[in-house]
């Protein structure tokens, strides 16, 4: 970028370099620090591949047997590439829907971990659904009859991050941002040029102050380090908290709380 | 036959000498070049042929008025919630003046009511391209949260036309939303047993196809209209390949399996008419 921002200038700009920052922490880092040496991997969407930028599967907060799901971006050049830049596929969110209905099927809550540019825009992506992929995600969470957390733990992109963020309650990270989306394209859209991203960050309100701001998330969460034991044991009593809470809810209840949840967002303004 | 001879040029100076002896003077809102064959049409010609080209069958984009037109019977749409206008509220640099032209063109980036379509009545939204690009900002997903409702509360169909660059980034997340909030009204409208019929439209994009436009039980396009998540250029930067000519057409997303026909527009009405009444929508008096 020749035109690298002010941190006094373009605040939002330093969240979303943090957020894309490959030394912090990723998907996996959150899911071994959560769940230990509990947790399994499930693969596959049953249909036509397993999408290595998903990792899901299963394990236990303290007693508490839990469905994980992560869009994971890969620590090092080789995962990166291996993961497709945290990109997933149509595949990638149908392993993650079979798995959400298993959850369902058995009782198990949901935690999702969002940390992705977007869903991957490709030939393959759109030869196999990629709109109908997301669009069946967003439907099916809505009225999926187990409780679902999501945290967005780096970048959510667009339409990618949603696909996995339709819960009833959504946190964020403090470095984390969430964008309809990124800076650099609606700098080259609107403006004709993408050095013009800090400004763009700024204007679209993605960070998660300017989401809690906005009534977006529910939980500002403070950015842990791997080491952190502490952290890490606090979030899982959080997690597990809020997952009681909403199993305590009839299902007619947690269906409606979420339906609410979505349709008041942004209508401060309509009558 | 000279086909424009009777054309009377605007003023003395278009209608020189030299110019009628070069080519015969037409107003230019009088004909249109189509896209696709390069023909030149008589305006009123392509209109009436429902914005068809007369030689090769292009479909010609239509504003929701006219698409409004073409489905509901005469005089039958009410429209609702007109009055839900898009404002600035992100405070977004330039999106005022954005709106501002935008609203001189149409109404809003979605028309929503209630019609007989051949006697039977359904809920109708329209997207409109005249608004910036039909693109989802919160008064686009309000309204046809809104429309789905009504429709869910008294046991109606819906039909979408989509029509759509994707969301409105001007409304950041909040743009974002709308398609979780309107893939859920969808649903407790579907979980209702109710029909929800979508019909595609040159271009569907973005954010509007990964949520309503691809959510539904039965999902038409008109024919050689852009269906994609991703836009064509999007991929030709990441992939730095040039894309197969028919990619992301309605006939190649019929081929991969995502719709369910592809139904040329003089047929759309009759076809949509036929399927309400196969789920037993009866005609109303
Ligand atoms: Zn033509």
């Amino acid at each position: 970028m020749s035109n690298p921002a002010n941190n006094n200038t373009y605040p939002a700009y330093e969240k979303v370099m943090a957020a894309r920052d490959s030394a912090k922490l990723t998907a996996v880092d959150y899911i071994k620090s959560l769940f230990g040496d509990s947790f399994i991997e499930l693969h596959g969407d049953r249909r036509f591949a397993d999408d290595k930028a998903i990792v899901a599967g299963l394990g236990m907060l303290h007693d508490t047997p839990v469905t994980v799901i992560g869009i994971e971006k890969g620590r090092n050049t080789k995962e990166r590439m291996e993961r497709n830049f945290g990109q997933a596929h149509p595949e990638g969110y149908r392993k993650a829907l079979r798995l959400m209905k298993q959850a369902e099927k058995f009782r198990r809550p949901v935690l999702c971990l969002v940390d992705t540019s977007g869903a991957f825009p490709g030939i393959g992506a759109e030869e196999r659904g990629q709109g109908q992929a997301i669009a069946e995600n967003l439907m099916e969470m809505m009225t999926l009859k187990t409780p679902v957390l999501t945290i967005l733990i780096g970048e959510g992109g667009s339409g990618g991050a949603l696909a996995l963020a339709v819960a009833d309650e959504v946190w964020m990270l403090e470095n984390a941002v969430y964008s309809v989306i990124s800076p650099e394209g609606c700098a080259s859209i609107l403006w004709k040029d993408s050095a013009k991203a800090p400004q763009a960050a700024e204007a679209l309100k993605m960070t998660a102050q300017d989401l809690f701001e906005l009534g977006v998330i529910e939980r500002i969460i403070r950015q842990p380090k791997a080491d952190d034991k502490a952290m890490f044991e606090s979030l899982r009593l959080l997690v597990l908290r809020t997952f009681e809470k909403n199993a305590a809810l009839t299902d007619g209840e947690l269906i409606e709380q979420r339906y609410r949840r979505f349709r008041k967002i942004g209508t401060a303004h309509i009558k | 036959m000279d086909f424009f001879a009777f054309v009377k040029p605007k003023n003395e100076l278009e209608g020189s000498a030299e110019k009628q002896q070069n080519k015969p003077f037409v107003p230019e809102e009088m004909w249109v070049k189509c896209p696709n064959c390069n023909t030149l049409l008589l305006t009123t010609d392509m209109e009436e042929n429902l914005h068809v080209c007369t030689h090769c069958e292009h479909h010609f984009r239509m504003s929701a008025k006219q698409r409004i037109e073409l489905l509901a019977d005469a005089d039958s749409f009410e429209e609702y919630d007109a009055e839900l206008q898009s404002v600035n509220l992100l405070g977004f640099p330039g999106y005022d003046e954005k709106l501002e032209k935008a609203k001189k063109k149409a109404n809003e980036s979605v028309r929503c009511g209630v019609c007989t379509l051949e006697s039977v009545r359904t809920v109708l939204c329209v997207m409109d391209a005249d608004f910036m690009m039909g693109s989802m900002g919160t008064v686009t997903g309000e309204k046809i949260t809104r429309a789905f409702e009504y429709a869910t509360a008294r046991r109606l169909p819906v039909i979408i036309c989509t029509v759509s660059g994707g969301a409105r980034m001007q409304e950041g997340i909040l743009s974002l939303m709308q398609m979780a909030k309107t893939s859920g009204a969808v649903k407790r409208h579907s979980d209702a047993g109710l029909l929800y019929i979508t019909v595609l439209t040159d271009p569907t994009t973005g954010g509007v196809t990964a949520s309503f436009a691809m959510e539904g039980d039965i999902i038409l396009a008109e024919p050689n209209s852009l269906v994609a998540f991703a836009g064509p250029r999007v991929i030709e930067q990441t992939m730095r390949q040039k894309l197969p000519k028919d990619f992301q057409t309605s006939e190649f997303v019929l081929q991969k399996g995502f719709i369910d026909a592809v139904v040329p527009r003089s047929a759309l009405k009759s076809t949509l008419a036929k399927l309400l009444r196969m789920h037993g929508y009866e005609e109303v008096k």
